[in-house]
């Protein structure tokens, strides 16, 4: 028997995370507690870093690696590089020190109980975790797998190594620690419960095909005739299992309350780079193993798209606080990419890609300006303490507005390219209907966008409205950057359009 | 190469606008100088592109097309035709006026004037772009990205209600864009389908469209420009918009912005949905008919002088919008003319109300009274604007509103007929505004109300002068408009009705030689 053959060049990307990673688990563990923050922070940039350039360095290629577990290819190598830029920016924010008067976003030890004398005297004396940084590089290493993943096996576990990082994230807030927990707890029991589901249908698929890989599960398809039923239950259970990650209707109710409870860089990070990559799973997955099987789970699509995109901007208008608001809008534009998978060509897959990657960049952005809301509790993110903050500083309040124009889709920002993308691949695909709710849904949600910038520019600001932080050079870089790009790939988008349509191509 | 003058025209104001926003808080003045320089600027490049196409002398303007999105087939390409260059005339003109007219508004309030000017800048180079683009994805993204300057100016600076009013507006002007961007998607889609992605306008209008696909997309561009322009029943943030926008914000948004919806009706969807058009005129027509009636008849009813005129503009652009879509010649060109007089027109009444609402500190008509005995030359202007207004021969207006009735009477006979009254409405409506405000015993309120100053007669004066010179010597436009629709309506494909008698001579007759 052979020993199989194992492209490391080609994994190179994931091997440095993943070493990265471990290499900070051992410096949790040996170095002394001083030293550990730049020592993290520095060592998490560095291996975000080599491993972008190496996903650059890999771009063109097409192969399917790991003896059929990984493929490297455009859509995948596409993904990790958008993930990896995502995650050096959210790096930048989870380094950010001055907001918080000597610490950072997150509890100083998340094991310390909430008002214990224990978690007081950590923040006395200033004490800083940095256990985040490996638990973001793991989870970075699953989200860069999750869409590369070319057989199911390795779909589940890159699954689980990106969301079970993610559920500790979000119960590491420093502030408001009880709803942070919360969230935690919710994610990590619904999350389970979709891994399960996820599983249970891998089963059933493996069960009619005989095999693991995509490929040979696409070829099963035209040979087995007769066991249609085992197959469909297959498919159908694991679209849950994505869609639940995508935050789907009516997958979705997750998404507000750990939205809300996680610590805000950690909202940002994970809104923008999970969608990401189990967006990319999902459409390797569904054009690649279940491609001949399009007729099939089309319409089940349509439905969930229609009821995503209605369910996410219809709720978002009854929101009060900015990040649950934000969390809905964030449904409906599940809702807006899954308009474009239903098309299921290389087109769509193109547009789905350019799409993810602007609606990243403006997520991240959006989510890092919350964060330099403040009043004496932390972050102020009742909607209602925002008002007049375009008076009091305008610079601060025109780019949340730019970031908020880009999620209505207006045009001049990266939000109408995308939207414009995903509709025109949806409408080529015989989706017209889909768009038309689409667009009623993007005029429903353009309604409490503007409403927040309503509340920031034309009202007067309350007496006893939160301070605009002064942020660190990092979070200012990181935002100026995401403004930067949603304006710039808003004008001039093609460039990166080009990017995609090159990368559209799945290997099989 | 030639220099790009259609470029030039429109970078210029987009550069005042940046510069302007750089000038230093505090500094208003300095901003507005700026600003107004900038918009006086453009008017020069827009004068020397007009000779060209007014006067047939050769300046070198060339249509331009430059690579905007090749994934899209989309690009930067711009033209002018007979239709685009009055429209880009009014536009350069309007825009300094508008600014001086702004000058002391802005400093009413206590807020930065230079966003305020800076914006209109923005919206200047973001009209001029629509007006030329030849492209479509062009068109829709100034179309929709105007919104939010205009949003802004008017949130920013104006009434008690401005609010209320700006959200409004662009919510409408929202949900009639999405529906255009449908529609759009579904043009490029036809054109992906035929074997030529592209959104270039002629590649666009060569298409086949089949009649029930045609329908669908037209219902969308239509939308969007029948809430832009607006016509009833989608008119309604309009009169809000006008009454609490600051008066020359209200000139400009009615004026020249909102010429943008006719302006697509006309140069969009005309060529671009020929049958879906020709079938569904008479509806258009009947809801143009109503717009010029309905606008009319509460134009007479309001208390409220901004709100008035607001609706005034809205039995205006029922004619415009019969004009065009009466699809004859004669109602074309008059249509057309129509905007670039109801600009005209609006924006000097809009100015001079904002002159009265400035000095009483009150839109409201039963405030005023006897004005035209402390401050004549006010009331003159007033009166000079309002009969522009109701189109009194021989100003330009008269021309316009003739053209498109005596083409509309070609093919539809009752809609001619009962667009004449709004006629008569507007001469009940203006006047009656006049007697109640200038005439009569002199208000307490009103005794000592200064007389035009010298900015605000340099902001009047050129406005009524090209009311008077259009309407006096209008065939250099109206022969340039008239190039421009005929392949229009050879497009639509409809059979021209035998003229009663042909448009040159109504020319003469306008002129009253």
């Amino acid at each position: 028997m052979n020993a199989p053959t194992i492209e490391y060049a080609e994994l190179a990307p994931l091997i440095t995370i993943f070493g990265a990673a471990v290499i900070g688990v051992l410096i949790e563990a040996f170095v002394p507690r001083k030293l550990r923050h730049p020592i993290q922070v520095g060592l998490t940039l560095l291996a975000l870093v080599a491993s972008l350039v190496q996903v650059i360095l890999l771009a063109g290629t097409g192969i399917v690696a790991a003896v059929g577990a990984v493929a490297v290819d455009g859509p995948a190598l596409f993904l990790q590089g958008t993930i990896l830029v995502l995650a050096i920016i959210s790096v930048a924010f989870f380094a950010e020190r001055r907001l918080e008067a000597g610490g950072d976003a997150f509890a100083p030890a998340a094991s310390s109980l909430p008002g214990s004398e224990e978690e007081r005297v950590l923040v006395r004396e200033r004490m800083l975790q940095t256990e985040v940084y490996p638990l973001v590089l793991f989870a970075v290493g699953g989200m860069m797998l999750f869409p590369a993943s070319n057989d199911l096996l390795t779909l589940f576990i890159a699954l689980e190594v990106m969301s079970l990082p993610l559920y500790l994230l979000c119960g590491m807030a420093r502030r408001r620690r009880l709803l942070s927990q919360e969230a935690a707890l919710k994610y990590f029991l619904l999350g389970a419960f979709s891994s399960a589901i996820f599983l249970f249908g891998m089963a059933f698929v493996y069960g009619y095909a005989g095999t693991l890989r995509f490929g040979e599960i696409s070829e099963a398809l035209t040979a087995n005739i007769g066991q249609d039923g085992v197959l469909l239950a297959g498919v159908g259970l694991m679209a849950v299992g994505l869609l639940f990650k995508v935050g789907a209707v009516p997958f979705h109710s997750w998404t507000p309350d750990v939205y809300q409870g996680a610590p805000t860089p950690i909202t940002g990070f994970m809104a923008a780079c999970t969608k990401l990559a189990a967006f990319g799973a999902m459409v390797r997955l569904f054009y690649v193993a279940f491609g001949g099987l399009r007729t099939d789970w089309q319409p089940m699509l349509w439905a969930v798209a229609i009821a995503t995109m209605l369910v996410g901007a219809v709720v978002a208008l009854t929101q009060t606080d900015i990040k649950r608001m934000l969390a809905y809008s964030s449904i409906a534009h599940a809702g807006f990419v899954l308009t474009a998978m239903v098309a299921a060509d290389s087109s769509a897959t193109a547009a789905i890609l350019f799409y993810l990657a602007t609606y990243g960049i403006a997520t991240l952005g959006a989510f890092a300006v919350v964060t330099l809301v403040r009043d004496s509790g932390g972050e102020a993110t009742h909607l209602a303490k925002w008002a007049g903050l375009g008076r009091r500083s305008p610079i601060l309040a025109a780019t949340f507005a730019l970031f908020l124009l880009a999620f209505a889709g207006i045009p001049l920002t990266s939000g109408f390219v995308g939207k414009l993308t995903v509709f025109t691949a949806a409408v080529d695909g015989g989706a017209a209907p889909l768009v038309v709710v689409g667009v009623i849904a993007s005029a429903v949600a353009a309604f409490f966008y503007v409403r927040v910038i309503v509340l920031m520019f034309f009202s007067d600001p309350a007496p006893e409205g939160p301070t605009v932080a002064v942020p660190s050079l990092w979070t200012a870089v990181g935002i100026t950057l995401g403004a930067a790009a949603t304006l710039l790939l808003g004008i001039v988008p093609g460039p990166l359009l080009d990017l995609a349509q090159q990368a559209s191509i799945f290997v099989r | 190469m030639t220099f790009p003058w259609l470029t030039t025209l429109i970078a210029l104001p987009a550069l005042g606008a940046v510069l302007t926003a750089l000038v230093p808080s505090g500094r208003g003045t300095l901003a507005k100088q700026v600003a107004t320089g900038f918009a006086l600027l453009t008017l020069v490049i827009g004068a020397l592109i007009s000779i060209q196409y007014l006067f047939d002398v050769d300046m070198g303007v060339e249509a331009e097309t430059y690579e905007w999105i090749a994934e899209f087939g989309a690009s930067w390409a711009l033209d002018v035709h007979g239709i685009s260059l009055a429209l880009v005339a009014l536009t350069v003109l309007a825009t300094p006026i508008v600014a001086l007219a702004m000058w002391h508004e802005a400093e009413d309030e206590k807020r930065d004037p230079k966003a305020f000017f800076s914006l209109l800048l923005v919206v200047e180079a973001l009209t001029l772009t629509a007006f030329l683009s030849q492209d479509v994805l062009l068109f829709y993204v100034v179309f929709e990205a105007m919104l939010i300057p205009l949003y802004f100016m008017i949130g920013m600076y104006g009434g008690p209600q401005r609010r209320y009013a700006a959200v409004k507006f662009l919510l409408y002007n929202l949900v009639g864009g999405l529906a255009m961007l449908a529609a759009v998607i579904g043009l490029y889609v036809e054109s992906v389908n035929s074997g030529n992605p592209s959104f270039f306008l002629p590649d666009l209008v060569a298409l086949d469209i089949d009649t029930t696909t045609q329908w669908w997309l037209f219902i969308g561009f239509m939308l969007a420009f029948a809430i832009k322009a607006p016509l009833w029943p989608f008119h309604t943030w309009l009169p809000d918009a006008a009454a609490e926008a600051t008066p020359s914000n209200a000139a400009f948004l009615s004026g020249v912005a909102d010429k943008v919806g006719t302006y697509g009706m006309i140069a969009l969807v005309l060529p671009l949905f020929p049958d879906a058009s020709r079938d569904a005129a008479p509806v258009i027509v009947v809801l143009a008919v109503v717009s010029i009636i309905y606008g009319a008849l509460l134009a007479v009813g309001q208390t409220d002088m901004k709100r008035l005129i607001g609706y005034t503009s809205i039995s205006h652009f029922g004619f415009i919008v019969l004009g065009i879509f009466a699809l004859t010649g004669e109602a074309a060109t008059g249509a057309t003319f129509y905007m670039v007089n109801h600009g005209l027109s609006t924006i000097a009444l809009f100015v001079v109300v904002g002159f009265l609402v400035s000095r009483r500190g009150s839109r409201q008509v039963e405030d005023f009274g006897g004005v035209q005995k402390p401050a004549p030359k006010l009331a003159g202007a007033f009166m000079f604007a309002g009969l522009s207004g109701l189109a009194l021969p021989p100003l330009s207006t008269f021309l316009s509103e003739f053209l498109v009735i005596s083409g509309t009477f070609l093919r539809y006979r009752p809609a001619a007929i009962i667009a004449t009254l709004g006629i008569v409405l507007s001469a009940l409506y203006i006047l009656w505004l006049y007697q109640r405000t200038m005439t009569g015993p002199v208000r307490p309120a009103v005794e000592g109300m200064p007389d035009l100053r010298t900015r605000e007669v340099a902001v009047v004066a050129p406005l009524l002068a090209l009311l008077l010179v259009v309407g006096v010597f209008p065939k250099p436009l109206t022969d340039a408009i008239d190039e421009a629709v005929g392949p229009t309506l050879v497009e639509v494909g409809v059979e021209q009705p035998e003229p009663l008698a042909p448009v040159a001579e109504h020319v003469e007759e306008g002129t009253g030689r």
